[in-house]
């Protein structure tokens, strides 16, 4: 057992060393696997939050990853075919900008995940995970249904979006970039955890009466929370969409949901550097095993099997003991 | 009575034929121990959700410091300064001491929505939950996790965490539930000096507490007072010692 913040710098020690060793190698391939999973460990830290460290378990986070990535499919096609998204009232143009598409990635993650929490942490539980499956679902049907934006296709942009002073199309720098904002995320909601309201957060998950007879409008700071959570995840959805320069309407699909929640149980729930190594793991996986047998998810059904049974903390919980978040 | 903090006015409360609360009214005044008796199932639990928030009732009022909370959640009356303590004891299992005490005073201070300064290092908070294990004499246990505390000493931590909310009022469902001879006596020692602090509803079966602590005590019997008065009014009650504390003599 090691103490968990020498096992996080471990982990980022790979995810930094693996893409360095590509470069010298000439393995251009290992680099994106290396932004995919990172990535995808991003949309776990958002998912994280609300689940692991809110208690809420959303089956519909796919709902945010997708309407992240076509924020960046819209604005990106937009300006491809330099067509206005809009001419009345008022001219909005397309953008190619990254910065621009992640703000629109972010507000837009945040305000959906405002108005699917609203409605559905109205109800606990097993309701809860099927309500905001069903918003998942319903933002799937009606992206399938969509003709304007590629419909059941998807959108296909050819040039990666522009980051000011990168060349975004060479994958280390592409790379950096995603790897710079997994560490700002986890920078804040690291900050997030400790503050009086990740503090009531954690307090209301392990007990609501308390943290109601002390005052605490929980159903407001869920809200918060799940807006904060869908924000992060609609980033990601951004950058995987400009990771493989399409969108399409599998972002939104449930099953992209259970792969979220998949990192989480991997990596362990409610730790901070969970998502990154479950998300990891999972390409990994996906990668060696994919090359074994098209079936590789029997594998993973096995692994995850283990996993719940044997190691509750994930693999972080496995290798590290569990630290007071608040430090009392 | 307009000098009450706490001033429940003719409530009632049915769940289908059965009446859990039948018109009742009682108050609570500066400096005293009102304390709530009656049998299992008398319908003490529904008053005190009432009272407390989470449970409207059908007609009647509760007022909280002059103003009309009946329909206030949880949360906005524990705001106005109404601390309640559970019976089974309501705390954060994972957290330590001093957690579930800064918990209380994040509550208190408004301060859920601040995302960036780390709780456990604030000085106003962490002085506010201090303060508070120190009345309780829990302050040498602050870094233990709270699943690791003797019964007692959580409803000790109970208690502490309801004083950080700086309490208008007390609302104490059977504090003394399942503590040793020893603690209880501590804790009735406790409870005599907190109520000049702020008024306490005592909801306790421990009849020797409730006599050696209360200035007043009402009997719920069926959903109603049958009668409110002092120890020795409720002590030579008939119909007090028929309905309630005959069982207990007879035992």
């Amino acid at each position: 057992m090691i103490a968990e913040r020498h096992l996080n710098a471990i982990i980022l020690a790979i995810l930094v060393v693996i893409p360095a060793y590509a470069v010298i190698a000439d393995e251009p391939f290992t680099i994106t696997l290396a932004t995919k999973a990172v990535i995808l460990a991003l949309a776990g830290v958002g998912l994280n939050f609300a689940l692991g460290q809110g208690g809420l378990v959303s089956f519909g986070h796919a709902a945010y990853f997708g309407i992240g990535g076509y924020a960046m499919g819209i604005l990106a096609s937009h300006a491809q075919s330099y067509t206005p998204l809009m001419e009345v009232p008022f001219v909005i143009e397309g953008t190619n900008s990254m910065p621009v598409i992640w703000l629109v990635a972010v507000i837009s993650g945040g305000l959906l995940a405002l108005l699917i929490g609203a409605l559905s942490l109205r109800t606990q539980g097993v309701y809860f995970i099927m309500v905001t499956l069903a918003f998942g679902q319903m933002l799937y049907y009606f992206a399938i249904s969509w003709p304007a934006y590629g419909g059941e296709d998807g959108l296909s942009i050819y040039v990666r979006n522009q980051f000011p002073g990168l060349n975004t199309l060479v994958p280390i720098q592409f790379f950096g970039l995603c790897f710079a904002i997994l560490l700002i995320v986890l920078f804040i909601v690291n900050r997030l955890n400790k503050s009086p309201f990740g503090l009531a957060l954690m307090g209301a998950h392990q007990n609501e009466e308390r943290a109601k007879t002390v005052g605490i409008d929980v159903y407001k700071m869920r809200l918060v929370a799940f807006a904060i959570s869908g924000a992060i995840t609609a980033l990601a959805g951004a950058l995987f969409a400009d990771l493989n320069r399409f969108v399409s309407p599998v972002m939104f699909d449930w099953h992209t949901s259970g792969q979220i929640m998949v990192f989480i149980i991997l990596g362990g729930v409610a730790r901070l550097f969970g998502p990154i190594v479950g998300a990891s793991l999972y390409i990994l996986l996906e990668h060696f095993l994919g090359g074994v047998s098209e079936y590789w998810q029997i594998y993973l059904g096995a692994i995850l099997f283990f996993m719940v049974l044997f190691a509750k903390g994930g693999i972080i919980g496995r290798l590290s003991k569990k630290e007071q978040t608040h430090g009392g | 009575m307009a000098d009450s903090i706490l001033d429940v006015r003719d409530i009632h409360k049915s769940f289908g034929a059965l009446k859990a609360s039948d018109g009742i009214t009682l108050d609570l005044k500066p400096g005293e121990i009102h304390a709530l008796i009656g049998p299992n199932g008398a319908g003490k639990s529904t008053l005190i959700k009432q009272i407390a928030g989470g449970l409207n009732p059908d007609s009647g009022s509760v007022h909280f410091m002059g103003r009309d909370v009946s329909t206030m959640s949880v949360a906005a009356r524990a705001r106005l300064g109404l601390a309640r303590t559970f019976q089974i004891s309501a705390l954060a299992m994972g957290y330590t001491v001093l957690e579930n005490a800064v918990l209380g005073a994040v509550g208190e201070t408004g301060s859920v929505f601040r995302f960036f300064k780390p709780a456990m290092k604030d000085a106003d908070l962490l002085g506010r939950a201090y303060a508070a294990l120190d009345r309780v004499g829990l302050r040498d246990q602050a870094g233990v996790i709270t699943s690791e505390l003797s019964h007692g000493q959580r409803r000790q931590l109970e208690v502490a965490v309801a004083l950080t909310l700086a309490p208008k009022a007390f609302l104490m469902d059977e504090p003394m539930a399942g503590m040793g001879a020893e603690g209880s006596k501590e804790l009735t020692t406790f409870l005599q000096d907190l109520k000049h602090e702020a008024p306490i509803l005592l909801v306790e079966h421990d009849m020797d507490a409730v006599f050696a602590l209360a200035d007043r005590i009402s009997v719920l019997v069926y959903g109603k007072i049958i009668a409110t008065g002092s120890v020795a009014d409720i002590r030579a009650n008939a119909d007090v010692r028929t309905a309630y504390l005959g069982e207990e003599d007879a035992a």
